[in-house]
């Protein structure tokens, strides 16, 4: 390995100027520039996404809703969860860090299906092209809950492309994870035992193994609906025999686990940026481990919490909410550990580490008011209001993207082999924390008032609590273009990066800024525990040293 | 300091003020937790901050005693918090026995409303305070839900079966009701008001009208759609008798049993072959396309009335007046 400081300059051979032109990208089985493809096409989503929620907000600026007609407002909701959700949450951490990291995270040369991979990356731009044609051709205005019968029988929207489109893009999402697991199970690098392994790879094992096992069901549920739609099958339109709530059963079948689809990366990032910018062991790394694993199996049984007013028997509602509060203790547990991580550290303030405790921050609020959408009678209130909004924008968005930006300025000198500019990074973070805070914290209020979600008018005792929720989305809105422009920027005039500029403990540390097309000089071997900071140490010593022995001899 | 900002919906229903103990308790423990975590992470990351570039902590490998502490911990406190949340939710599940019934169609975008006295009332539900009210849903098209605020009750109203949802309003006012199951474009117009009132104003309010009580309009529809040729008051016509079977077990053909509720009887309308009634052939024709929910719900009203000995004789004539509807206002304004 090499703690060197070569400047990305001198013509080295890595995987960005491996080859050149469209083609070399398109057709590319490098996971790294996978990866890529990947940042690219879900930021163009995210700010798809993101541009129907300015919308949104807008909207609901006055009690009537002027701003757009309540059908537009129905479809731009919409638009905004299938394209957040499907496009940008699901693929955002796996398919850019994960696909990025997890090869070079266990040592090896790439995953091991790197054309599988390829496919899983123009499966996802299909599906996404469907939605977006679906969104042109005049919208889908059923929520991204699909709920029958409505989205089966009433909605007249374009509900079976962006069906399909959401049934393509699963699959982009099981194969990746397929790819995932195998790569973990039989690609590690000499040394490297699962006791071993950083725990953003646990997290992502735990997370692939949601994937594969969730994605199937959603994906018959989407085809049982498009039968129902076209060929007038009942199954869920009590008219033609189908039972509504079915529906609302498989669903969340899958979507409840897709939260964790979306969280644990996250998780599994947060782990590494606790450990690297503390210089400390995770503690309790084995149970951290496990709880990754414990929240991927719980995942499954918790979905009826979504039902507990649908008419779902009320014994059901006892069992899963009392499964709700057992998810809530392996999540809790990664929290403490995080926490006392801290204790006796050696703590710096780099961005990626900003991002870290606003992640705790937020995600800690967004688990803490689960609790309160677990407990049954205080469920009856506020499901469907605005408070679950206000909650699962502080997992999904306080956890799930906070994580995934605290990632990629962490990882951005590796993936580029630049720096981004200090400075604005941490304003920028300041700026997104400010500004989410103000726009989802009124919303736990609203909700609690008694705001229903999906109002395109409302109330207009509910206004005050609007606006703000509106001025807070501006600044967070500002907050996001930020990071967008200074890492543009970087690319082409940041600092270069060292192979190691955090002083990290992973293997993706032992190799240059960007990495070769091979990833690694030669295969590592590893002889120690992940976050072994100790070793690093002298490690770096010892490099040092003959460092000076050539120089001086 | 809070001016202009309300933070708590009104407590309007003998429930409502348990459900707020139990939210304020959740909410301490939400803020209790969270400042447990913030404190420690603050203070640590100021106490430990890095304060010579190469320095390297001890690595800690964890402590099985504070693993142990911090997952039972938590994990008693969530026991607590699920046993006080279902036992409130296992209480507010059950109507009391004798709770006043109203019928709810949901529609897109409306709420239609009946009382069994005849009273119709669209976008609007009269109530008296102090008495426990049942509602008895359902939709004619997608699904919907039944959200009081200030009751603290939500429960969704779904196409093809009946859900209910019960509540005692305490104070005199006017409140919102909103559909909170999003259905399709006016979803957010889908709303109303319960009026409740005092029990003398809402007697009066009754007697303001109605076009004779729902039993009354489902005898007329028994009548009508030729239920009554086969349906035989004392029994010897092709159908069973249904004097006196509402709320009783039935027994089918096929040996299994189930009690004649809204549901069984709606289900007997629209699909009489499901459950075949123990000695007799599935001759009844279905009446599915031919009744609309709200004639559903009359028929049921029928059914229910027919006691034993009475025959088909209807009860509450009293309700049966036939003024012009008038609505009274509502009693008390919110304050
Ligand atoms: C052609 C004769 C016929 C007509 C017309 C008819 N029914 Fe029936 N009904 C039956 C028979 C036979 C049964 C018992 C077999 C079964 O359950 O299907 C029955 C069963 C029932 C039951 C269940 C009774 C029990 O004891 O469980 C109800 C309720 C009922 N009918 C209501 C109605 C109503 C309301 C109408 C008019 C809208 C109607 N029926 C019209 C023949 C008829
Ligand atoms: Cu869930
Ligand atoms: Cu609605």
């Amino acid at each position: 390995m090499s703690t060197s400081n070569p400047s990305p300059n001198d013509r080295r051979q890595h995987y960005l100027n491996a080859a050149y032109g469209l083609r070399s990208w398109l057709l590319t089985v490098d996971h790294k520039r996978i990866a890529l493809l990947y940042l690219g096409s879900i930021t163009f989503f995210f700010f798809i996404g993101g541009s129907f929620a300015v919308m949104i907000r807008m909207n609901l600026l006055t009690p009537d809703g002027s701003f757009l007609q309540a059908e537009t407002y129905n479809k731009f909701f919409t638009m905004h969860g299938l394209v957040m959700i499907f496009f940008f949450l699901i693929p955002s951490i796996p398919a850019v860090l994960g696909n990025f990291l997890i090869p070079m995270m266990v040592g090896a040369k790439d995953l091991a299906f790197p054309r599988l991979n390829l496919l899983s990356w123009y499966l996802y731009i299909i599906g996404g092209v469907m939605a977006l044609s679906a969104a042109a051709l005049g919208g889908v205005d059923t929520g991204w809950t699909f709920y029958t019968p409505y989205s089966s029988t009433y909605s007249n929207g374009n509900v079976v492309i962006m069906g399909v489109g959401a049934f393509v893009a699963g699959f982009s999402s099981i194969l990746t994870g397929l790819n995932f697991i195998v790569t973990i199970h039989k690609m590690r690098c000499p040394g490297l035992t699962w006791f071993r392994l950083p725990l953003f790879v646990w997290a992502m094992y735990a997370t692939s193994v949601i994937q594969i096992l969730g994605t199937p069901v959603i994906a018959i549920t989407l085809l049982l609906l498009a039968a129902e739609r076209i060929f007038h099958v009942g199954i869920f339109d009590p008219r033609i025999g189908g039972d509504p709530v079915l529906f609302q059963h498989f669903f969340w079948f899958y979507s409840h686990p897709a939260v964790y689809i979306m969280i644990l990366p996250a998780m599994g990032v947060i782990s590494e940026l606790v450990a690297t910018f503390s210089r400390k062991r995770i503690f309790g790394y084995n149970l951290v481990a496990f709880s990754s694993v414990a929240i991927a199996m719980l995942s499954f049984l918790v979905w009826g919490h979504h039902l507990f007013v649908s008419g779902q028997s009320i014994y059901a509602g006892l069992v899963f909410s009392v499964l709700s509060f057992m998810v809530a203790i392996p999540s809790a547990i990664k929290v403490f550990n995080w926490t006392a991580t801290f204790y006796r550290g050696s703590i710096s303030y780099d961005t990626p580490m900003m991002y870290c405790f606003g992640f705790i921050g937020l995600f800690t609020m967004g688990g803490v008011t689960g609790l309160l959408l677990a407990s049954l009678a205080v469920d009856v209130h506020l499901h469907d209001t605005y408070f679950v909004i206000a909650h699962f924008h502080y997992i999904m968005v306080g956890g799930a993207v906070m994580g995934y930006l605290g990632g990629m300025h962490f990882w951005w000198p590796k993936i580029t082999g630049r720096m981004y500019p200090e400075i604005w990074a941490r304003f920028a973070a300041v700026i997104i924390f400010v500004g989410f805070n103000l726009t989802f914290f009124p919303q736990f209020m609203l909700g609690y008032l008694g705001m229903p979600r999906r109002y395109h008018a409302y109330p207009a005792e509910f206004q005050v609590l609007n606006v703000m929720s509106t001025a807070g989305a501006s600044i967070l809105g500002l907050g996001y273009l930020i990071p967008m422009i200074y890492f543009i920027w970087s690319m082409r005039y940041g600092k270069p990066a060292p192979p190691n500029p955090w002083g990290a403990t992973g293997l993706e540390w032992r190799t240059p800024s960007p990495p070769p097309t091979e990833n690694f000089e030669e295969i590592p071997v590893v002889t120690e525990e992940a976050y072994d900071f100790e070793a690093l140490a002298r490690r770096d010593a010892a490099a040092l040293r003959n460092e000076g022995e050539l120089q001086n001899g | 300091m809070f001016q202009g900002i309300p933070i708590q919906p009104e407590q309007a229903s003998s429930i409502a003020r348990q459900v707020d103990y139990l939210y304020y308790f959740l909410s301490a423990t939400a803020i209790f937790f969270s400042a447990v975590i913030f404190s420690s992470v603050f203070y640590f990351s100021v106490r430990y901050r890095r304060r010579v570039e190469s320095e390297v902590p001890k690595p800690i490998h964890g402590s099985l005693p504070l693993e142990l502490a911090w997952s039972i911990g938590p994990g008693i406190i969530c026991m607590f918090i699920f046993a006080w949340a279902s036992i409130l939710y296992f209480r507010n599940a059950n109507p009391p026995e004798g709770a006043m019934e109203v019928y709810v169609v949901g529609k897109q975008w409306m709420w239609k409303l009946q009382h069994p006295a005849g009273q119709r009332e669209i976008n609007e539900l009269h109530v008296p305070a102090g008495r426990p009210v049942k509602l008895v849903m359902t939709s004619e098209d997608v699904v919907h839900s039944f959200f009081v605020p200030a009751f603290r009750v939500k429960k969704d109203v779904v196409p093809g079966m009946y859900t209910t949802v019960w509540f005692q309003a305490d104070q005199p006012g006017q409140y919102h009701l909103f559909c909170t199951q999003y259905c399709g474009t006016n979803h957010s117009q889908m709303i109303g008001w319960v009026y409740v009132m005092q029990p003398r104003d809402y007697e009066n309010w009754l007697s303001g009208g109605g076009g004779g009580n729902m039993a009354s309009s489902g005898e007329r529809l028994f009548q009508r759609l030729g239920c009554a040729t086969c349906h035989v008051p004392g029994g010897g016509g092709r159908g069973p008798q249904l004097q006196g079977i509402y709320g009783k077990p039935v027994l089918f053909e096929d040996g299994t049993k189930a009690v004649a509720d809204d549901a069984y009887i709606r289900e007997s309308i629209l699909n009489p072959a499901a459950k075949v009634v123990a000695g007799y052939k599935p001759v009844m024709p279905t009446f599915q396309g031919q009744v609309t929910e709200e004639q559903i719900l009359q028929l049921i009203a029928y059914v229910k009335s027919l006691t034993k000995d009475q025959g088909n004789v209807v009860e509450n004539p009293s309700e049966d007046k036939a003024t012009p509807k008038m609505k009274a206002p509502p009693a008390g304004k919110k304050p």
